[in-house]
């Protein structure tokens, strides 16, 4: 492999991992305070993609379509969580399992009855497309940089929260041990709201980013789901920080995998890798339980 | 010898539920015929290996509490190896210095070692893990051999692969989709009789102890994990036969087949029909099955009601379709 | 102060206290005794809103706390110091103190309230540790750390589950003579322990509860002046 090669590897597995990141912050972060397994996390990054696609056609204008876009997936995942979800906190995993598949059946077919099977195009502005060279003999798209750069942004903005704000505390608190946060006087449901929330809109963003590059339309949300899983399963369940750097590895891993190895084991490196990391730690790298 | 006598009854009354699924089954062709309406063979089929396939899951799932998602591809291996050799034969190009084969009965139990090593090596790992991340960890290993079967590009990769042969069972040829259907009927009953012989058995003890309070079983001084894992591959192996049958009854395997969708819609297919019974997943089956015919007959949405209905079964019907038609089991 | 009326709570199917009664006065402290398994924790759970009520009342200043959330249960000024600590292992020591840091509600009358620096006072040992995470502590640290936690909510009640539960002589004494510091600054404390020397030492009045019922209420010296009760609630 050719230094140019490695540079343009490392940014899309770098930029794969952001958006990984984008996708697990919210489900590691329910997942540890409600130990609510939710499927349905993936429609939330399809319907992140056709919110922005749709908003962006409607009002000409890129950005405040972004901001729409991200308020309608936070607003989509209030009322998933408030109409049911919420029944579901102390069920069974099984019985999460069903309802949240039940939950990807219905939005990838509402989804279809909206806006219909073909793809849907969604433009992004002139002055981020094209390309600009990173280093020499390496042009590499403005738009994926923009995704690279965003990403980072949030995650950092994401990390400081969690990691040293009040809010952050609670959260964190919460996800080790829900009842003891409450006994301490923490509104663990009000928190989760929020969480859920902002997980939504956190998905709806790595959606509406990865649509241009990808395409717009409907299951693309499972794939990216599953990936999501094993970034949390190795980050460890509840933690953000786990989340973050299993995400980095799982999108630098697999960009690299499929560079580097045979496309039949390319495309398996990184499962192989959860399972190595869970063979030697069965409870993930940092995980919020102890 | 009355006391004897009485037990054989009580015995042979614990298989009558399986007996009479399986004579209403054997029915069917009869039926269609009558009805002279061929698709119901085809149908009912289906049924009858999901049904087979979603038995093989909740023997794990309804007795030892164990949420996989990765049975589709365990039937998916059990599929693709019978594809697989029929292809060798049909190109007559040697696989690992064997000849290929279209003799299902060289096919089945090579299918069978397959899915039984694969079960073993994703077992291993994913049973030392408990709750969420066991159905995370199958969740994946399920995507891992969905994407193994798409890079396959010998066989197809993402198209899948037509079985091109003429499938035989030594020199017998199946000739009609009845007699294929009532050889389906026929390894499904094996496998519900079987299934409830283990579940009585001492081992089918241990392994719902182990689900209802594992520490305890403990501290009985069993190891809970040899157990899990036994169960684990008879379960897959059952997924990998209704597989291997599946390839069979189509002449065609597609990664489709493997997809982590059709992992949860076994989960489903359990729990409509009753994870506490051996043969729950049968009925859910045969309703699932009819339901998706019906439904996608009506709308080209049939997902959206089938979801609806999902989301209902769990909020309303906890012990699945059995309850309806048998009234609760006691526990 | 905390009255508790004739209540039934339990888990799922097993009721665990059949009408139970307790009362505590402003400032006092009151224990709660018995063996293993009488339903002691269960009773703390029911206070503080984490196991479910069937029926009975709970009555704090007035306020009514049955069947309020427990984090609402919590600011009303109840401080847990759980059984097994359940310090959050995934927050620094600083941290599992800040999270719970609440202004006391009537600041009038009151002595200066807690802060990360009184409760660093109070436990210098921690102090050494502020960065550590929760997990990296000893037992005794970490029970320091548990009784910091619920301190830094001001509360008005602080409730102890199994205080020197498992903890070396020496780290006792520390944590027996702290509570003594804080019942002289008039906090009212409800206590569960089996060191019974230490507690008739502190403590104001007693509860011994037997398969989750009441037996017996009184105080220090009439519960010392009968050995065969303890020899039989407690078996000591």
């Amino acid at each position: 492999m050719t230094p140019v090669l490695w540079v343009e590897q490392t940014l899309n597995g770098v930029q794969l991992g952001v958006m990984l990141f984008l996708m697990s912050a919210g489900l590691t972060l329910v997942f540890g305070i409600m130990n609510l397994i939710n499927l349905a996390h993936g429609s939330l990054y399809m319907a992140g993609a056709f919110f922005a696609a749709t908003f962006t056609l409607w009002t000409g204008n890129f950005f405040l379509a972004l901001l729409l876009a991200l308020a309608a997936s936070a607003l989509l995942g209030v009322v998933m969580e408030y109409s049911v979800l919420r029944r579901f906190y102390g069920r069974s995993h099984l019985d999460q399992v069903l309802v949240t598949f039940g939950l990807i059946l219905v939005v990838n077919d509402v989804t279809r009855l909206i806006w219909g099977v073909v793809p849907v195009p969604f433009g992004i502005p002139t002055f981020l497309s094209g390309s600009v060279f990173v280093m020499p003999g390496l042009p590499y798209p403005i738009f994926r940089l923009a995704v690279l750069a965003v990403g980072l942004l949030v995650a950092l903005g994401l990390f400081l929260i969690v990691a040293h704000t009040r809010v952050g505390m609670w959260i964190r608190a919460g996800a080790s041990d829900r009842v003891m946060a409450g006994a301490l006087g923490v509104d663990v449901p009000l928190i989760f709201s929020i969480v859920f929330a902002a997980g939504a809109a956190l998905a709806g963003l790595a959606g509406l980013m990865a649509g241009p590059i990808t395409a717009v339309q409907v299951g693309m949300g499972e794939p990216v789901l599953i990936l999501a899983l094993v970034v949390i399963v190795v980050g460890g369940i509840g933690s953000i920080r786990g989340a973050f750097i299993a995400a980095l590895l799982i999108g630098v891993a697999d960009t690299f995998g499929r560079v580097l190895l045979p496309p039949a084991l390319g495309s398996m490196v990184i499962f192989i890798l959860m399972a190595a990391i869970l063979a030697w730690r069965p409870r993930g790298l940092f995980s919020a339980h102890g | 010898m009355d006391k004897f006598v009485r037990s054989w009854l009580a015995e042979l009354k614990s298989y009558a539920a399986i007996f009479a699924l399986v004579a209403v089954l054997a029915c069917v062709p009869i039926v269609a015929q009558l009805l002279d309406n061929p698709f119901l063979i085809r149908l009912l089929t289906r049924a009858v290996l999901l049904g087979m396939a979603a038995v093989g899951l909740n023997f794990i799932l309804g007795f030892g509490g164990l949420l996989s998602l990765m049975h589709a591809s365990l039937f998916g291996i059990g599929a693709y190896v019978v594809a697989i050799l029929a292809w060798h034969d049909f190109n007559m190009e040697p696989v690992l210095g064997f000849s290929g084969t279209s003799n299902v009965l060289i096919a089945l139990p090579v299918a069978l070692l397959c899915v039984g090593l694969a079960a073993m090596t994703t077992g291993v790992i994913a049973l030392r893990t408990m709750g969420a991340y066991f159905i995370m960890i199958t969740l994946a290993f399920n995507q891992m051999l969905y994407y193994f079967s798409i890079s396959l590009q010998t066989y197809g990769g993402g198209d899948g692969l037509q079985i091109l042969s003429t499938l035989t069972f030594n020199h017998f040829v199946i000739t009609s989709r009845a007699q294929f259907y009532w050889l389906c009927v026929a390894v499904l009953g094996t496998v519900l009789i079987v299934m409830h012989k283990i579940i009585k058995s001492r081992f089918g003890m241990i392994l719902q102890a182990c689900a209802q309070n594992e520490r305890r079983v403990k501290a009985l001084g069993f190891a809970p994990l040899p157990y899990k894992l036994v169960a684990f591959v008879i379960s897959g192996l059952i997924a990998g036969l209704a597989g291997a049958l599946w390839a069979v009854g189509q002449g065609f395997v597609s990664p489709a087949d493997l997809s982590w969708m059709r992992s949860a819609d076994l989960v489903v297919i359990a729990v409509l029909g009753g994870t506490g019974r051996v043969y729950g997943p049968v009925l859910g089956a045969i309703v699932f099955v009819v339901l998706e015919s019906v439904l996608s007959g009506l709308t080209p949405y049939w997902q959206l009601p089938l979801g609806l209905i999902v989301i209902g079964i769990v909020v309303f019907l906890k012990g699945g379709l059995a309850d309806l038609f048998v009234g609760r089991r006691h526990a | 102060m905390l009255d508790v009326k004739n209540i039934h709570a339990g888990y799922d199917q097993a009721e665990v206290l059949f009408g139970v009664s307790l009362h505590i006065h402003e400032g006092e402290v009151v224990t709660l005794l018995g063996r293993n398994g009488m339903g002691k924790s269960t009773l703390v759970g029911a206070i503080m809103g984490i196991v479910p009520m069937r029926a009975g009342e709970i009555v704090f200043d007035g306020t009514r706390l049955d069947g309020q959330p427990s984090h609402a249960i919590a600011r009303c000024g109840l401080g847990l110091v759980p059984e097994g600590r359940r310090i959050f292992p995934n927050l620094s020591v600083r941290e599992n103190l800040l999270m719970a840091e609440r202004l006391p509600r009537a600041v009038a009358g009151q002595c200066e309230h807690w802060t990360l620096e009184r409760v660093v006072d109070f436990f210098p040992r921690l102090g050494e540790r502020l960065n550590n995470n929760g997990t990296q502590l000893s037992g005794g640290e970490q029970q320091m750390l548990a009784i910091g936690r619920a301190l830094m909510t001001n509360p008005r009640l602080l409730i102890l589950d199994e205080a020197t539960e498992g903890l070396a002589p020496v780290i006792c004494d520390v944590i027996w003579s702290r509570l003594a510091t804080l019942k002289r600054a008039g906090l009212s404390i409800l206590i569960i322990d089996k060191d019974l020397d230490a507690l008739t030492g502190l403590a104001d009045r007693h509860y011994i509860i037997e398969k989750g019922e009441m037996v017996w209420e009184g105080d220090t010296a009439t519960l010392l002046s009968d050995p065969d009760r303890c020899e039989r609630f407690l078996g000591v």
